[in-house]
Order: structure tokens, then C-alpha cells, then sequence
């Protein structure tokens, strides 16, 4: 059969139930054969639309997102959407066309190097240059996308070698002899963690967005239950622990939460569960967490002692060594350490002005958490709005929150939202947004308004790119250089699509509007008039330590 | 602290590319850096030379680690190997100063491997402190171009397995 026929036969052997994607001269015999194929595809309106769709699936289904583009700039388009799922570690398979085989190095017509374009922002990637090899690349590719720490895995296909002809056989497993992910802790660092662990006075757990990939927030809970100690969860690890228990302490970090930040300068002991130590998280290293022993489990090596030096590494899969852990962990109360985090609670919660006469961003924030009951799936672009949304919507479990974390990708968040909507038809998704994040891939509502995806978008509008202008605001004097937006109407535009849309400006209407976005079944678009300059707080500005907090 | 990795990876397409191109985004310096096919063709073995502390060297390895076509790493103990690097260089040399010039590539055993009316080829192994030591006495003569392989290394008497 032709390599084409082998991909799909491939696919289907990968148990992969829908693709995103955008076609070309270089995959136009792929698809032909989609067009009938048990497989879904949805058409996006850009490649970057497609890869950050598939992305949202695989976060909120914890499969294997598919994607597929053409030569040369459909490939291109694909990068932004590669390097966003390879930092957040989302196990994506992306198929590009490449020009025929005799074609490659000629700049030949929409030809691109997108395997050496896209070696630094994927975690393995692979030109087929024999159809014989097809079928095997792609078992390798989907395994090594989904093991280990996950990540986005390319496949580039010249179009000589999608029409070749060969033999169909789908190897059972993949034998790759520099892939060894290690799964199983090393049991006596486990040993030498328990004991830290019930030693310690002050200890918290930093748990990030491992924690959701391993599905280990059950054995999370029990190990925070169990010693009584508190949990701090990084932007990635929203929903790992439930938002609103007694010990959870939220977001730390640039706009984390007071009582995070006071809680890793005060800590013996950091119990670091699938995170890395963002820059965004830590503030100036020498002034991170100066009192504190840390014990980092990951399964990444290369995370262990990266940016914050780590007294006991275990190395392997979250849930297998947590649950190892928990036998081993003694009751405790803690009552000084908890009392002392009570205080910090209570002293420096989030807040914001209730009572301002505008609309108030994060009282949107607050008011869909009420109505959705905690229940919705947020889904957010980049910009002081996603910071709202991770500081005032609380999650309670994991694959509720999807964000773009280490790239911070604007455009992110309406692509994504319809690919975690697909993933999760049960759901109400919300794609909170910004004025300025919606107009990087708003070509999306098309897709959206198509396949009729009930996505609820919500632009929370302040008529600039608040999270620049908030900086200029502080750091430099007011002069609002190119952040100031002259915006389409958000409202005629949706409408444009096809899509029910409602402006709010009056206070008094928020509720109602949201209510009705809320019931309504269909796609919705909101356009809030949210004040202009309110700002995101605490902060701790650029290159300071995470206890110098400004704000809040 | 200069460090020599031996990197055992799958000879393919595209390998060297991944290696430099992870040192250069990861800000690590290369000091010098080894290709070639090992007794399996299907592997390669590069030699590595990096500069650098504990803690970056650990970055390195765990980095390199990573990469999906690497199929081991020894950080070379440089008390127990055996290091070469080969040079050819070319020197001014005229008919008076030949035998001068013969004389010290012997006492450096090394090789005249090119002779013409004004200058002469040098062949020279050996480990790096050798060559360079070569390279400072012929400069009296004035060196025309050299170009080195930078080190290549194996630890004695162990087996560097896949
Ligand atoms: C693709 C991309 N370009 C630029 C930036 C830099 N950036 C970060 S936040 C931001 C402003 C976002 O504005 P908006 O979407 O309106 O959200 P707001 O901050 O107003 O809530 C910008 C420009 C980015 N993160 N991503």
C-alpha cells in the first residue's frame, strides 16, 4: 500500500480519533484518504491554530494530540506551536509534507529544513526518507511523544515517499536503545526523603505540572493529608491539588500569592513534585528559599538541579514514587507551621477593589467560578487576564486549567480551547482572554463556529496589552509605548463568524450576560469592558527575590 | 576544569547537528569536538572537550542524555586514557633552515609530509600539550596555516560499551 495508506492504517493502529489540520500540495494524497477515514479532522484556519489545538486535546484527555500541515510554511506555521507544547511538556505528533526526496536542498518550491528548523523546540523528530521506514517512525514517534516526559515529536514526509509503495506492518513496540526513561524511584532515596520528610518543621510541597501528567494528584492529597504540609502549586500544576482546601497556598512566584512566596523563604523543606524551577517561580535564585533543604521528584534528570540545588533526587514517575513515599510518612500536625501559614492567610489574601465603579477583571474571574461551580475547564491565552484566572478561579482537579506556561504563547488559548472542548464534549469550556491575546489567532472562530464547539470566549477588554502596560506603568514612567489598542468591535466581529456574541460595559449586566453565555449551547463570544489600568498583584518585579513582593 | 566526554550516539543523519545545536542553545562551550564511525557502523563515537564547573558538566551529560539518538556518556578520567591530537602544519622553510626544521619534527616524532621550495608540511600526534609545544617552536619560522583535529581519547584497558 502507498506510504499515505500506511500513515492512516498507522494512525488508527495509535487509536488516534481526531487530527488538526490544514492541507497543501505536499499532503494532498493524505488527504484524500481522510476524506473518508474513521478519523476526525478538523480544517483550522492556520497551522498555528492547528498544533495549539492539538495541544488543548492532549492536555485535557491526556492522549497523544495529532497535527498535520504542508511544505514549507505550513510547516513553518508549526513552530511557535512545537515550542509551546515541547515547554510545557505535551505529548503532540505533528505530520508535515516535505518536497520530493530528489527535491530537498534545491529550495525547491515551499521547500523548508523543518527538521533542522525544529530540532530545539521539539523532543525528537525525524525525515522519512524510505517508506519501508514509516510505519516504525511513527510507533516511535507516538511512544516517544507520550513516555517518558512527554513531549512534541515531528514527522516530516516528503511526498515521493507518501505516494511509494510498501508493505503495511505496524511494529508491536518500540526498541530504541538511547530511550530508557526511568520509571521506578530509587527506593533508598525514597527512604532518605520519608525520613526528611517527618523530621522537617516547616516543610511544603511544590507540586507542578508532572503531577497532572502522571495523575498522581490522589497520591498528592494523601501525602499532604497524611503530614499535615501545606501545598504550593506552579502555574503547570493548577488543579493538581484542590484550590480550595485548607492547604493548598496556591500560585507562588512573579504574581503568586503572598502566603506561596512568605511560605518557600520560611520552609525547611521543599518536597518538589514535577516541576522545574521556572525563573518565574523562583525570582533571584540566591534569594529563593535560602532556609530550605529541597527533595525533587521528577522524571527528568536533566530538571534535577538545574536552577536550584537539590539535596535528594529521586528520579522516575511521580505517582509510582509518591505512592512508594506515603507508607513511609508519619501523621503529623504541624500546628506552629499551619497556624503560621493561617496568619499569612489571613493577613495578605488576593483582593481587589469591590467597589470600583468599572468592571473589575478579576470580579469576572470570581463570578465565572461561581456560576460554572468550579466545574468549568478554563482555558487562558498571555497576559495579566491568565494570571487572574490562575489567581481567582480555583481548581480542584487536574486537566482544569491549560495555559501556555513556559512559552507564554498569546494566541494560545482560543485554538486550545476548542481542541480541549473536543477532548472533553462533556465540559464547559472557557477561554479566558485578552483584547490583545484574541487577535493573534482569532481566524480560529471560524474553526469553532464550523463544528459548532460550544466554546465560551471571554475577552476580558482593557483596551491594551495590560501585562506590557502594566510594566510600563511601573518600571517606566507611564510611557505606554506601543501597548495602547485600537480594537475592532469584538461583537460584530464574532457575529461575522457566526457566533452569538454579547458586549458588557455596565456592572450591573455582568451576571446576567455571564448567566446567559453560560446557558446558552452553542458558541459564545463576551466582550468585557474591564478597567484599563488595574494591575496584577502582589508582583515581584524582574531580578528580585520572590519576598520582595510589591502590591496585594 | 576541561572535561572529555566520550559520546557514543546512532550514526544517522542529522546527529552532529543535534549535539552542537543543544550546546549552542544551552549556552555550553565547546572546546573541541570529535566524529567518526566506531568498530559498529550503525554508532559513532564523538570525543568532546568541554570547559567547564561540576555543575555545568552534570547540565551537559543529563542534556545530552536526552537527546534520543545518544546512546551513552563517559566523562573520560583523564588520569587513565589515551589522548591524541593530530595537527598538519605548514612552515616557512627554506633551503638553510630544512635540516633545522627535520631535526625538531623528529624530536617531536613527528612527519614531514610535504616539501616544497619555501615551505614544508608537518605531520604531528601526540597529546595536546605535545602539539602545542611543536606549534611554539616553529613559530620562530613562521607558520603558514595548521589545522588540528582537537583530541580524540579512549580510556585504557576498559571497554566503552553501547
Ligand atoms: C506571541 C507573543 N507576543 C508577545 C508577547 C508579550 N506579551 C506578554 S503579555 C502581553 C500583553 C497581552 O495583552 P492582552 O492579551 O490584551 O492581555 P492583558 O494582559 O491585557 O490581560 C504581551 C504583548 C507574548 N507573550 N506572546
Amino acid at each position: 500500500m502507498s506510504g499515505a495508506d500506511i500513515l492512516i492504517k498507522s494512525l488508527l493502529a495509535e487509536n488516534v480519533e481526531v487530527i488538526f489540520g490544514y492541507p497543501g500540495g505536499k499532503v494532498i494524497h493524505i488527504y484524500d484518504l481522510l476524506y473518508e477515514c474513521p478519523i476526525k479532522h478538523y480544517l483550522a484556519r492556520h497551522e498555528q491554530g492547528a498544533i495549539h489545538a492539538a495541544d488543548g486535546y492532549a492536555r485535557s484527555t491526556g492522549m497523544v494530540g495529532v497535527c498535520i500541515a504542508t511544505s514549507g510554511p505550513g510547516a513553518t506555521n508549526l513552530v511557535t506551536g512545537l515550542a509551546n507544547a515541547y515547554m510545557d511538556s505535551v505529548p503532540v505528533v505533528a505530520f508535515t509534507g516535505q518536497v520530493a526526496t530528489s527535491q530537498i536542498g534545491k529550495d525547491s518550491f515551499q521547500e523548508a529544513d523543518i527538521k533542522g528548523i525544529t530540532m530545539p523546540v521539539t523532543k525528537h523528530n525525524y525525515l522519512v526518507t524510505d517508506v519501508n521506514d514509516l510505519a516504525k517512525t511513527i510507533k516511535d514517534a507516538f511512544y516517544i511523544a507520550k513516555t517518558g516526559r512527554p513531549g512534541p515529536v515531528l514527522i516530516d514526509l516528503p511526498v515521493d515517499v507518501v505516494k511509494a509503495e510498501a508493505e503495511y506492518s505496524y511494529p508491536a513496540e518500540s526498541d530504541l536503545p538511547g530511550y530508557k526513561p526511568t520509571y521506578k524511584g530509587h527506593s533508598r532515596q525514597v527512604k532518605l526523603a520519608a525520613e526528611k520528610i517527618n523530621k522537617a518543621k516547616k516543610p511544603v510541597i511544590f507540586a507542578g505540572g508532572g503531577v497532572i501528567i502522571s495523575e498522581a494528584a490522589e497520591e498528592l492529597k494523601e501525602l499532604a493529608w497524611k503530614g499535615n504540609i501545606p501545598v504550593i502549586t506552579s502555574l503547570m500544576g493548577l488543579g493538581s491539588f484542590p484550590g480550595d482546601d485548607q492547604l493548598s497556598l496556591g500560585m507562588p512566584g512573579m504574581h503568586g500569592t503572598r502566603y506561596a512566596n512568605y511560605a518557600f523563604c520560611e520552609t525547611d523543606l521543599i518536597i518538589a513534585i514535577g516541576t522545574r524551577f521556572d525563573d518565574r517561580v523562583t525570582g533571584r535564585l540566591d534569594k529563593f528559599a535560602s532556609q530550605a533543604e529541597v527533595i525533587h521528584i521528577d522524571i527528568d534528570p536533566a530538571e534535577i538541579s538545574k536552577n536550584v540545588e537539590i539535596l535528594i533526587p529521586i528520579v522516575g514517575d511521580a505517582k509510582n514514587i509518591v505512592r512508594e513515599l506515603l507508607p513511609l510518612i508519619k501523621d503529623k500536625d504541624r500546628k506552629e507551621w499551619l497556624s503560621q501559614i493561617d496568619d499569612w492567610k489571613k493577613s495578605h489574601p488576593l483582593k481587589y477593589n469591590n467597589n470600583a465603579d468599572e468592571i473589575l477583571p478579576q470580579s469576572v474571574i470570581e463570578s465565572i467560578y461561581k456560576i460554572t461551580e468550579g466545574e468549568a475547564l478554563i482555558v487562558t491565552e498571555v497576559g495579566q487576564h491568565q494570571m487572574w484566572a490562575a489567581q481567582f478561579y480555583k481548581y480542584s482537579k487536574p486537566r482544569t486549567f491549560f495555559s501556555s506556561g513556559g512559552l507564554g504563547t498569546m494566541g494560545y488559548g482560543l485554538p486550545a480551547a476548542y481542541g480541549v472542548q473536543i477532548g472533553r464534549p462533556d465540559k464547559t469550556v472557557v477561554n479566558i482572554s485578552g483584547d490583545g491575546s484574541f487577535q493573534m489567532n482569532l481566524q480560529e472562530l471560524a474553526t469553532i463556529s464550523n463544528y459548532k464547539i460550544p466554546v465560551k470566549t471571554v475577552i476580558l477588554n482593557n483596551g491594551t496589552l495590560g501585562m506590557v502596560r502594566q510594566w510600563q506603568e511601573l518600571f517606566f514612567e507611564k510611557r505606554y509605548s506601543a501597548t495602547m489598542l485600537d480594537n475592532p468591535d469584538f461583537v460584530k466581529l464574532a457575529e461575522a463568524f457566526g457566533i452569538f456574541a454579547l458586549r458588557i460595559v455596565e456592572k450591573e449586566d455582568l451576571l446576567p450576560a455571564l448567566n446567559k453565555a453560560f446557558e446558552y449551547e452553542g458558541p459564545v463570544l463576551l466582550d468585557i469592558k474591564v478597567a484599563q489600568e488595574e494591575n496584577v498583584f502582589p508582583m515581584v518585579p524582574a531580578g528580585a527575590g520572590i519576598k520582595d513582593m510589591i502590591g496585594g | 576544569m576541561k572535561h572529555i566526554l566520550s559520546v557514543t550516539v546512532l550514526n544517522q543523519p542529522g546527529v552532529l547537528n543535534r549535539i552542537t545545536g543543544l550546546f549552542a542553545r544551552r549556552n555550553f562551550n565547546i572546546d573541541s569536538l570529535n566524529v567518526g564511525e566506531t568498530e559498529d557502523p550503525s554508532y559513532s563515537r564523538m570525543t568532546i572537550v568541554v570547559k567547564g564547573n561540576d555543575q555545568t558538566l552534570e547540565q551537559v551529560k543529563k542534556q545530552l542524555h536526552k537527546l534520543i539518538d545518544v546512546i551513552k556518556i563517559t566523562d573520560l578520567d583523564q588520569s587513565n586514557i589515551v589522548d591524541r591530537d593530530l595537527a598538519l602544519i605548514r612552515v616557512n622553510c627554506t633551503r638553510e633552515h630544512r635540516s633545522e626544521i627535520i631535526q625538531i619534527v623528529d624530536t617531536f616524532r613527528g612527519k614531514v609530509v610535504d616539501l616544497s621550495t619555501d615551505n614544508v608540511m608537518i605531520e604531528a600526534t601526540g597529546t595536546e600539550n605535545k602539539i602545542e609545544a611543536l606549534i611554539e617552536v616553529l613559530k620562530d619560522f613562521g607558520i603558514q596555516d595548521i589545522v588540528r583535529t582537537g583530541i580524540i581519547a579512549l580510556g585504557r584497558g576498559q571497554l566503552l560499551d553501547k
